[in-house]
């Protein structure tokens, strides 16, 4: 049995080099890979009720949206030759990495460099930085 | 200087022409009994008896009921598949955006005005009477929501009252009697409460904050109604969600301040407690003789939780429709806490001020009546706070304008069979009503802004005793699949 590889993608650039890097190191070590896409959401958000109606429809969009444009180019880079788990779901970037990790007995982290400015980041943290100090496994930050 | 004659005669003239129809849709819709000698309006007992109705019938659930609704809106029931969905925090919140507001704010100061520092326990009390029928109305407003082929959701009373009636009486007709004279007033309190109200209220503290009877924009009320209209046009016809936006996330955070702003007041005349709470209960109880007494008290603070609350009006049965849920009664549970917050809560906290601070025996009180009473007493501890309740009020106004257009337009809908064009005719009427609302005093307006809402609950509650039955079964039976586990909590990871 060998590890198991979970890579956050967003659809940018250091995010598939994030994935290519997996899905060398799943290749060498006979391990698999886990990607996984986070559409930020929270439960918690104030909205309208507008929103509130059409939201099964936004959802329904987003979550065929991410597949098509984030997940299917993410899975042509990993190829056929190492086992691979699309996953593609609505939430907090970190804590649902945090939470895959576990469920699918997660040895190793990656996640591309944001590269956001530095006011942003002083806002809204990055998902990097925040994984590092909450992760139970080695996170590795591809840039 | 003509400028001003003229437009103070614009302000004059609207008034004119509406009055005489204020206060005969109000002498229908108030039609009054006298009781010991105070009128008491058919209409405010319709609304408390549908609150003590549901409170016995369905066992004292809004007091046994919200610890489980706590458990809903943390998301302990939510699955994580669901994720992405709406959820029941973002119901009740959106709910709530549409309830709060100058209800609780200009609501509590006519209410104390009129009925003395008394009327608050009855608020109180009507607040926690209408959290059952709230639970009911938003039971029913999930259980017979409408789910579009585009995967689009929206319910109300329009969809329960037509589909609920006819299932319970075999009555198709009935249900759509019903339906229909929901929608027709729900236009008119869209128009009335969640409009003239909230535009009247907004504008009279705008002027307040300006320099009150020396303001330059006294006699240009109308054009701050103007403003308003273009500004709520551009969100509900011009599609601009930007704005919608901004005030959905400026509200909780205003109503976060008006909250600890009110501590602060009540925490800095700490001493004046006791006697304030004396002044309220010795309201309450009928021996204050000069505001009408016990039935006075009474009837005034049953008549504007009510209205602040809208608990049993159906409208909160719109906004909590489209949650993401499998249990209809899972929202009726999360619904209990809207009156609680709005009424028990944020009302009581109005009053509280109003009553300690002395502000409401100033003689000049009932002249200043609404918004500008509640503004006056935060005044007293914070005396910049009136420029910082100004903010508030315009952003409680708008969102509740903006909720309201939309409930409006759910039941334009209803009527005209989802047609665009009818809708698109409802927003332009609502866009004009804003300036009419602002440029009238504040007497005809809440005499029509009440009248409609109160309308609304004819309809609604005679639905809720027909669907009474069914209420119960589905509300009993979802808490005995929660108590035998049948539906669980979610695995904490």
């Amino acid at each position: 049995m060998g590890i198991v590889v979970l890579v956050g993608i967003d659809g940018s650039d250091a995010g598939r080099r994030a994935v290519a890097f997996a899905r060398d190191r799943a290749k060498a070590l006979n391990g698999e890979v886990v990607l996984a896409h986070i559409i930020p959401w929270s439960p918690y958000s104030f909205t309208t009720p507008e929103e509130n109606e059409e939201r099964p429809k936004r959802r329904a969009a987003e979550l065929a949206a991410a597949e098509e444009q984030v997940m299917k180019p993410a899975m042509d880079i990993v190829g056929d030759a190492v086992k691979c788990t699309p996953i593609v779901k609505h939430g907090d970037r970190v804590e649902l990495l945090i939470q895959l990790a576990r469920e699918h007995d997660v040895n190793h982290i990656l996640v591309g460099r944001t590269g956001e400015s530095r006011l942003r980041n002083a806002f809204f943290g990055n998902v990097p930085a925040h994984l590092i100090q909450v992760a139970d496994v080695p996170v590795t930050v591809v840039p | 200087m003509t400028d001003m004659i003229l437009a103070q005669s614009i302000d004059d003239r609207i008034g004119d022409a509406l009055s005489p129809i204020s206060d005969a849709i109000a002498s229908v819709v108030f039609f009054s009994i006298p009781v010991a000698g105070v009128d008491l309006p058919l209409i405010v007992l319709w609304l408390v008896a549908a609150g003590a109705f549901f409170t016995f019938y369905l066992g004292f659930l809004n007091l046994r009921g919200p610890s489980h609704a706590i458990d809903l809106v943390r998301g302990r029931y939510t699955s994580p598949d669901d994720a992405g969905e709406v959820t029941h925090f973002q119901a009740l919140a959106t709910a709530v955006s549409g309830t709060v507001g100058l209800g609780n704010i200009a609501g509590v100061a006519v209410a104390i005005t009129l009925g003395g520092p008394g009327a608050t326990v009855w608020m109180i009390l009507a607040g926690f009477l209408g959290m059952s029928a709230k639970m009911a109305e938003c039971t029913l407003g999930v259980k017979y929501r409408r789910e579009r082929a585009d995967g689009s959701i929206s319910g109300g009373p329009m969809y329960y009252l037509e589909k609920g009636v006819a299932e319970v009486t075999g009555r198709v007709r009935a249900g759509k009697v019903l339906a229909i004279l929901f929608s027709i007033s729900a236009i008119g309190g869209a128009i009335g409460a969640g409009n003239m109200f909230q535009a009247n209220q907004a504008t009279a503290q705008i002027i307040a904050v300006t320099g009150g009877a020396d303001s330059p924009i006294v006699s240009l009320r109308w054009i701050v109604g103007l403003v308003f209209a273009v500004i709520v046009g551009l969100v509900i016809i011009g599609g601009i969600k930007s704005i919608a936006k901004v005030t959905e996330k400026l509200v909780p955070l205003m109503a976060a301040i008006y909250l600890l702003a009110g501590v602060i007041v009540v925490v800095s005349n700490l001493p004046a407690v006791p006697a304030a709470f004396g002044e309220i209960f010795a309201g309450a109880f009928g021996f204050d003789s000069a505001t009408g007494g016990l039935i006075g008290a009474l009837i005034v603070g049953f008549q504007r939780a009510a209205f602040s609350n809208e608990a049993g009006i159906g409208s909160a049965a719109i906004a909590h429709a489209p949650v993401k849920t499998n249990h209809p009664s899972s929202e009726g549970h999360v619904a209990l806490l809207e009156p609680f917050f709005d009424t028990i809560i944020v009302c009581t906290m109005t009053a509280l001020i109003i009553v300690i601070t002395g502000a409401y025996s100033d003689p000049a009180a009932s002249e200043l009546g609404g918004v500008a009473l509640t503004s006056a007493a935060f005044a007293t501890v914070i005396p910049w706070f009136p420029n910082v309740l100004a903010i508030a009020v315009v952003a409680f106004a708008f969102s509740t304008m903006l909720t309201w257009s939309y409930y409006g337009m759910k039941a334009t809908g209803y009527i005209f069979n989802d047609s665009e064009t009818a809708e698109t005719v409802f927003k332009v009427i609502f866009c004009i009503f804003v300036v009419i609302g602002a440029s009238l005093s504040l007497g005809p307006v809440i005499g029509i802004s009440d009248s409609m809402l109160f309308l609304m609950a004819i309809p609604n509650v005679l639905g809720l005793y027909i669907m009474a039955r069914m209420i119960k079964k589905e509300i009993t039976g979802y808490r005995a699949d929660v108590a035998d586990g049948t539906i669980t909590k979610v695995a904490q990871l």
